[in-house]
């Protein structure tokens, strides 16, 4: 099963956790069943229609899925897909 | 005759070490040819005056053009003494008679205080100073005069801000420029290293200097006791090479990464937040610039303060001195910069991730069919706020 990685920010809604087995054979998949499983999540990852909020940047393993096949990127069990909110902190 | 294996003690019973000063009267008064054996590089930090350099390896090709008569007067001299008798000893077994090494070599030439030769753009003390550097091959003293001749701003005095400007002032960036309009608190003390505890209430451009000119004298400040913003911020970047992003806000990061394209200046680029944090370089037009990382900034639930959601100090100080890291290589020509890297890092698992940050062909400030700025609308900028704040960007 892809292993999702959840960002700082997100972690209170996921239970905790950093890293969360997920089931899905595209990013997309993987994502909903994320959003499922924990339903605090889905107005952070996802805009009412259904594609990935502009702010939040997602990476199978090391790759922007933005110039893969975006939601529709294949996922394997061995991959990660990491989800990525930008950070303003600097003080 | 010796071996490569012979131990260097016995080697020296057979070698004449010869105090500085008699080295010293015998160069000058031109009864001794004094030859270095060292490494080009190590010549090239310092060597002593009158001598000739011969790389220990080049020695015995090169001594019978060098010094025809094998009665003549040599005198040899190396780091300490330990190649210079090996030298001495393979001279002596071509049937040079009169070999000696300088006792102690040109360390202990300098521990006595005795003058060296050294290339112009480091004075003596520098030449102590930075010694660690200029061992480096990769740095050099050409690179430690580019690290002195370099201005780099800070944007930001504060986490990030505090152990890079320690750390570039350590290195020798010869002039620091530092932008902040805020006064050292208390709660700054967890993390902010170069502010005291004396100095709460102190401006903290003021508090960086002081800090900065007591560590190295050799670093001129600049105080920038401001914000950034559309109407300055061109003119306070262009007089630097490299920007330091420790800004704690996202108009600003968005603000300085607008100007630094279009003044093409590199932005070396990070972030933290409780246990974690985010660096990487920014080289318009080379590789991806902050927007095409993040082209739309999160709302504020999903980006909290330090303030608000804490930090852990010792994350100022990695993630500072990651920036810090970046700007040397970019400065001193060397290594590897993150340009097109976002590095993570996590200190609860101690593990950093890379990920692959691409150029955003469509990215409206360095894309493809980004606008040309023209001269009457260079210092022109949106207003960031209201784009940070969600409203729609009119470009």
């Amino acid at each position: 099963m892809p292993t999702v990685k959840i960002p700082p920010v997100l972690r209170a809604q996921t239970g905790g956790e950093a890293e969360v087995p997920t089931p899905g054979s595209t990013v997309g998949d993987v994502l909903r069943s994320l959003a499922e499983a924990h339903p605090a999540t889905r107005a952070q990852l996802f805009a009412d229609g259904g594609d990935l909020n502009r702010y939040v940047n997602v990476y199978l393993n090391d790759e922007d899925v933005r110039v893969l096949e975006g939601l529709d990127t294949r996922v394997s069990d061995s991959d990660t897909v990491v989800i990525l909110p930008a950070m303003a902190g600097g003080a | 005759m010796a071996t490569v294996a012979e131990p260097l003690e016995q080697v020296k019973q057979r070698i004449d070490l010869i105090a500085n000063e008699k080295a010293r009267e015998e160069v000058d008064s031109g009864e001794a040819k004094l030859i270095d054996v060292r490494e080009p590089h190590e010549w090239d930090e310092a060597h002593l005056e009158g001598a000739t350099h011969v790389p220990q390896a080049e020695l015995l090709d090169r001594i019978s053009e060098l010094v025809p008569d094998r009665s003549d007067r040599i005198v040899l001299y190396c780091r300490t003494d330990n190649r210079s008798s090996r030298a001495a000893d393979a001279l002596q077994d071509l049937g040079y008679e009169n070999v000696s090494v300088v006792r102690g070599g040109i360390v202990g030439w300098q521990e006595a205080g005795l003058p060296v030769v050294a290339p112009e753009g480091l004075t003596a003390e520098q030449r102590m100073r930075y010694s660690r550097h200029t061992l480096l091959p990769e740095v050099g003293v050409d690179g430690q005069v580019k690290l002195l001749n370099s201005k780099v701003l800070l944007i930001g005095a504060g986490g990030l801000g505090a152990p890079s400007a320690l750390y570039l002032a350590a290195a020798g960036v010869g002039t620091i420029g530092i932008v902040d309009d805020d006064a050292v608190d208390e709660s700054n003390l967890q993390r902010q290293i170069i502010h005291t505890t004396d100095r709460v209430g102190v401006p903290k451009t003021a508090s960086a200097r002081a800090s900065i000119e007591a560590l190295n004298p050799d670093v001129k400040v600049v105080e920038h006791r401001t914000r950034l913003d559309a109407d300055n911020v061109l003119d306070i970047i262009s007089d630097y090479d490299v920007l330091v992003d420790g800004a704690d806000n996202f108009p600003t990061r968005y603000l300085l990464n607008d100007a630094s394209v279009r003044l093409r200046k590199p932005v070396v680029s990070a972030s933290i937040l409780a246990f974690d944090g985010q660096v990487s370089t920014f080289v318009p037009y080379e590789g991806p610039c902050y927007r095409c990382l993040y082209p739309v900034p999160p709302p504020p639930e999903m980006a909290p303060s330090c303030g608000a959601a804490g930090v852990l100090g010792v994350m100022a100080g990695v993630m500072g001195l990651l920036q810090a890291n970046e700007v040397l290589k970019l400065v001193a020509g060397i290594g590897e910069p993150l340009i097109g890297r976002l590095l993570l890092y996590d200190s609860l698992g101690t593990r950093f991730t890379e990920l692959k940050v691409n150029r955003d062909p469509d990215c409206p400030i360095c894309g493809d069919a980004a606008p040309e700025i023209d001269e009457s609308e260079m210092g022109k900028f949106p207003d960031y706020e209201a784009f940070c704040a969600g409203a729609p960007v009119l470009r």
